[in-house]
């Protein structure tokens, strides 16, 4: 049934005000929207901001307070085990049994998955390659370092190849190779189900993501793509401009002079350096690259780097989730 | 039906296979095996007897179990809280209640095979003298019950706490009452300040009074139905609680 959904492109998670509050204070606060298959969802947002909340009402670890989620149409909180058994979830921090072996926990999840023995031993050769923990399948996971745990942690989550994978900061203190190799997997398995990863690092949905949410305090701030994120930024589409031999101020009154540009920045300089580094922000929609280029040309500027601005998407993420906060 | 047996038995072999993996079931064997030979041979007097019987290595059994099952128990649910696992055990397509019956099941038969390991104890009076086989068996059987009955008080308090010496003192204070309210003095102070109904009621919670007469050989189903239906309330109370307030 779940395959089917899968090629019919039904939603396989959806979310329906879903609110949690604890004592009085809310940490999930009617969170609602949907994720289709082939989605590679970024749940981003600060610290506390609601993020394992979420994931831990999603996999039917905390009941809601109000509103419900369902997995692979399976209401989580009426059938829990329905909707379990179509999600691998890596909880925050890869919790693993410390005294088990990273064998004898993959035989462990695959008979709590319920899975037949020759294809339970057929998926675990499979997992076991793909997160490259072969060396250690015998060792005592207290032993294992932080990336190993957290690969062991991943391959419990995948090896019964879920349609819905939920991973809370599957990179979190991992070195920035071991980030690229969990993201390098992520990536792998993004064809063929729905994932929802949360994060704090903003290049990482860049990297991996096909939809960001932002969360704060509870409640969804952003929904759309990276690129829209990014497209939010102040700085977006502003065009870079620095000159050489040139005074500050006659290039940025020349600049201000273009019907396209709204205004223009200066922005601090190597002092050794003299060169001057301005940035000219669009007054609408209209491209910019080409009155400047033309510009400089027309007034014979010395141009050393000209560039379109992408944007910041820390910039971004800064005002989204402080903006509520100013709201109180 | 079989699903749910699938999946208990799935939790059982993965409690009995930690229990190997750490020196705690080892300590356990150890302790309990020379505290039962100390309490059975010198405080008890076994040699000073005229008759060869076990009757003073079973008396003791209360006591050990008092302050044994709980240290044994408090893992049992306050761990799987402190390391976070019990986040990794409940989202796996497995039900609370069968995930408290296996970690029962697997703590209980763990020990079964610390009383089995006993049996030097009966051989040694059989050798001794001729006991009465009968007897000892029927108190076997009592001190497994008794045992199941203090590991599932353990199990259950194990889960209000992420906090093992929390769940460890609780486990021990509650169990010391259900052995307590046997005693003559506790009765009677019973009866000073309580309705006659209820001086019934507490002397019928005792695990003393239910414990004994299976020790003097009379297996009587009122007994065996006691320590299973209390067995059964803390076992449920233990899924209620952790159902409730798994991520506390
Ligand atoms: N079990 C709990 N009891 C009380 N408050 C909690 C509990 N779990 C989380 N919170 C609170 O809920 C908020 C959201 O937490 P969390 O979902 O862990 O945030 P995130 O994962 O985005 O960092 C935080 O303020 C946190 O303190
Ligand atoms: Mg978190």
């Amino acid at each position: 049934m779940a395959q089917k959904r899968h090629a019919l492109k039904l939603p396989m998670i959806e979310i329906q005000q879903l609110t949690k509050v604890f004592d009085t204070r809310p940490a999930v606060d009617q969170v609602t929207f949907t994720v289709r298959p082939g989605e590679v969802l970024g749940f981003l947002g600060p610290n506390g901001a609601g993020k394992s909340t979420t994931m831990k009402m999603l996999t039917g670890f905390l009941p809601p307070t109000s509103g419900g989620a369902r997995i692979c149409g399976h209401e989580v909180t009426e059938d829990p085990i329905a909707a379990q058994r179509c999600i691998g979830y890596l909880p925050e921090g890869a919790p693993l049994y410390p005294d088990m072996t990273p064998a004898s926990l993959l035989q462990f999840v695959s008979q709590a998955r319920s899975m037949e023995r020759a294809h339970a031993r057929q998926r675990t050769d499979e997992v076991v390659a793909l997160v490259g923990i072969e060396s250690v399948m015998k060792q005592r996971i207290d032993t294992l370092s932080k990336g190993f745990k957290r690969r062991v942690g991943l391959a419990a989550a995948i090896l019964h190849d879920p349609q819905v994978l939920i991973l809370d900061e599957p990179t979190d203190g991992l070195d920035p190779n071991q980030k690229e190799e969990v993201r390098k997997l992520i990536r792998s398995m993004a064809q063929d189900k729905v994932i929802v990863l949360s994060t704090h690092i903003l290049e990482e949905v860049e990297a991996v993501c096909t939809r960001a949410i932002i969360i704060s305090e509870g409640r969804v701030l952003f929904d759309g793509t990276p690129a829209e994120l990014r497209a939010r930024s102040t700085t977006h589409g502003a065009v870079a401009l620095h000159l050489a031999g040139t005074q500050a101020d006659a290039a940025s009154k020349a600049l201000n002079g273009l019907a396209e540009v709204e205004r223009v920045e200066v922005l601090a300089g190597d002092p050794d350096e003299d060169l001057v580094r301005l940035r000219a922000y669009g007054a609408g929609e209209a491209p910019l690259l080409q009155p400047i280029t033309d510009l400089a040309r027309n007034k014979n500027w010395d141009v050393r780097h000209l560039s379109v601005e992408r944007g910041s998407l820390d910039e971004v993420f800064r005002t989204i989730t402080t903006q509520t906060g100013a709201q109180k | 039906m079989s699903l749910a047996l699938h999946n208990t038995r799935c939790v059982f072999k993965r409690e009995l296979q930690g229990y190997f993996a750490t020196p705690v079931a080892y300590v356990f064997l150890v302790i309990y095996l020379i505290l039962a030979g100390v309490f059975t041979w010198y405080l008890g007097g076994l040699y000073e007897q005229d008759q060869a019987d076990l009757t003073p290595f079973f008396s003791f059994q209360p006591w050990l179990f008092l302050a044994l099952i709980p240290a044994l128990a408090m893992r049992l649910w306050a761990e799987e809280r402190h390391s976070g696992t019990i986040e990794l055990l409940l989202t796996l397509p497995i039900s609370p209640g069968q995930a408290v019956l296996g970690k029962f099941l697997a703590a209980w038969l763990f020990v079964g095979v610390a009383l089995a390991l006993t049996v030097g104890e009966w051989i040694t009076v059989a050798w001794l003298g001729g006991p009465d086989h009968g007897v000892i068996a029927t108190s076997y059987l009592g001190t497994l019950l008794l045992a199941g009955a203090f590991l599932a008080i353990g199990a259950c308090l194990s889960a209000l706490t992420r906090n093992q010496v929390v769940a460890f003192v609780l486990s021990i204070s509650i169990g010391f009452l259900f052995i307590l309210s046997g005693y003559p003095a506790v009765l009677e102070f019973a009866e000073a300040v309580l309705p006659e109904f209820l001086v019934g009621a507490v002397q019928q919670m005792s695990f003393l009074t239910h414990f004994n007469g299976m020790v003097r050989g009379v297996i009587d189903a009122r007994d065996v139905v006691f320590f299973l239906s209390l067995i059964g309330v803390f076992l449920y109370a233990n899924t209620v609680i952790i159902d409730s307030k798994k991520a506390d």
